[in-house]
């Protein structure tokens, strides 16, 4: 028997914000969200009654994530000449803090840490949302950690130099 | 590294990012709320109400109010079969409900006599939605008899059918089943309990 949406909402609301915001980070993550909850209320109806509703969920906000980032980039690419501004109004936020080091990360490292750390999928179900192996997925997440672990090491050495 | 303190480890590391609070997540849904609505798959929406008789669930799909229930009748089991027999797509978003809420707040206060929202029969067929649809002309403050009623729908001899009409009534006090009694003149059953249907006829009593 299917449970009503609102459980769906209320259950699994907070996982998919976490994820947008690792994913296309703070400023775009309330629209990922909707869109995200939106097409899955759309889809819901047909949905079979035994589906991981957190898989699902988090194959509709990766292919939502995808599309704003897409936007995001187009939109970019005539104002590159003005990087201060965009620095500023993200560092402006708490939030902003960890995402100036998540967001240079490649969008593939940030996926898998998202889906992995905090939305506790397994490799394999990430590995069927991405493409490519198991194996792949697990050495995107490693690396990417890896390389924010020392991207924050760096900033939080120099944080206390000053 | 164990897999689960590593995962402890790298949401702290995000924890700035990822921090979620309930006002985010509140505003989040009021949006989801109004696009579902306005993308015409709102399939289901609720609220809860509070009143004299306790906590009160209202559903209502866009063609009207569809489901009132007591808390004794354990609104997450209610939602349920809403999700069931009508549709899946449910969300507690109290705007479609605000009308049938002032209403009710109305009747309580003394306000009102009879309630004019529109009403969706989806959850009940045949005789019993014929009686339903024969309730509301009972007077505020005056009560039937299941006996009377089944006069008055046409079939004497369903007074047991009519009972259970009431019994499952999918819109108690907006559909005014507690003012159905045995012939007797004692109370009979009542979805929301006896001590509701008493609370109301004696609302009612008082006021007329």
């Amino acid at each position: 028997m299917k449970q009503p949406f609102e459980k769906v909402v209320t259950e699994h609301g907070a996982t998919v914000l976490r994820i947008c915001r690792a994913v296309v980070g703070p400023t775009d993550a309330d629209d990922a969200w909707s869109e995200t909850f939106l097409a899955a209320m759309r889809a819901y109806p047909e949905l079979p009654a035994d589906a991981n509703l957190e898989a699902w969920l988090v194959t509709i906000a990766h292919r939502k994530a995808i599309d704003l980032l897409r936007a995001r980039r187009r939109r970019a690419t005539p104002v590159d000449e003005v990087p201060e501004k965009a620095s500023s109004e993200i560092g402006g936020t708490s939030d902003g803090d960890v995402w100036m080091y998540v967001k240079d990360l490649p969008d593939k490292q940030r996926q898998v840490i998202a889906y992995h750390y905090l939305a506790g999928l397994p490799y394999a179900d990430i590995a069927e949302i991405l493409g490519g192996t198991s194996e792949a997925a697990r050495r995107a997440a490693s690396d990417g950690i890896a390389a924010l672990r020392r991207r924050l090491t760096d900033a939080h050495a120099k944080g206390t130099a000053r | 590294m164990n897999a689960n303190v590593e995962r402890t480890d790298v949401s702290a590391m995000l924890a700035d990012l990822t921090t979620v609070g309930p006002e985010a997540l509140e505003k989040l849904h009021v949006a989801l709320e109004d696009a579902a609505d306005r993308e015409g798959i709102l399939d289901v929406a609720y609220r809860t109400i509070d009143t004299p008789v306790g906590s009160l669930l209202l559903a209502a799909t866009r063609a009207g109010l569809v489901r009132v229930a007591f808390d004794s009748q354990d609104h997450d089991v209610v939602l349920e079969q809403l999700a069931s027999m009508v549709s899946p797509r449910i969300l507690r978003a109290p705007k479609r409900l605000d009308p049938v809420a002032r209403e009710i707040d109305e009747y309580f206060a003394r306000r009102r006599t009879s309630f004019d929202v529109p009403l969706d029969f989806a959850l009940s067929t045949g005789f019993r939605r014929s009686v339903l649809e024969h309730l509301p002309q009972i007077a505020y403050g005056r009560t039937e008899s299941y006996a009377d009623v089944a006069r008055t729908v046409g079939n004497p001899k369903a007074v047991r059918a009519v009972g259970s009409a009431c019994a499952t009534n999918p819109m108690p006090v907006v559909i005014p089943c507690h003012r159905v009694l045995r012939t007797d003149g004692t109370l009979g059953g009542y979805v929301g309990g006896p001590e509701a249907k008493a609370a109301l006829l004696d609302l009612e009593a008082a006021a007329a």
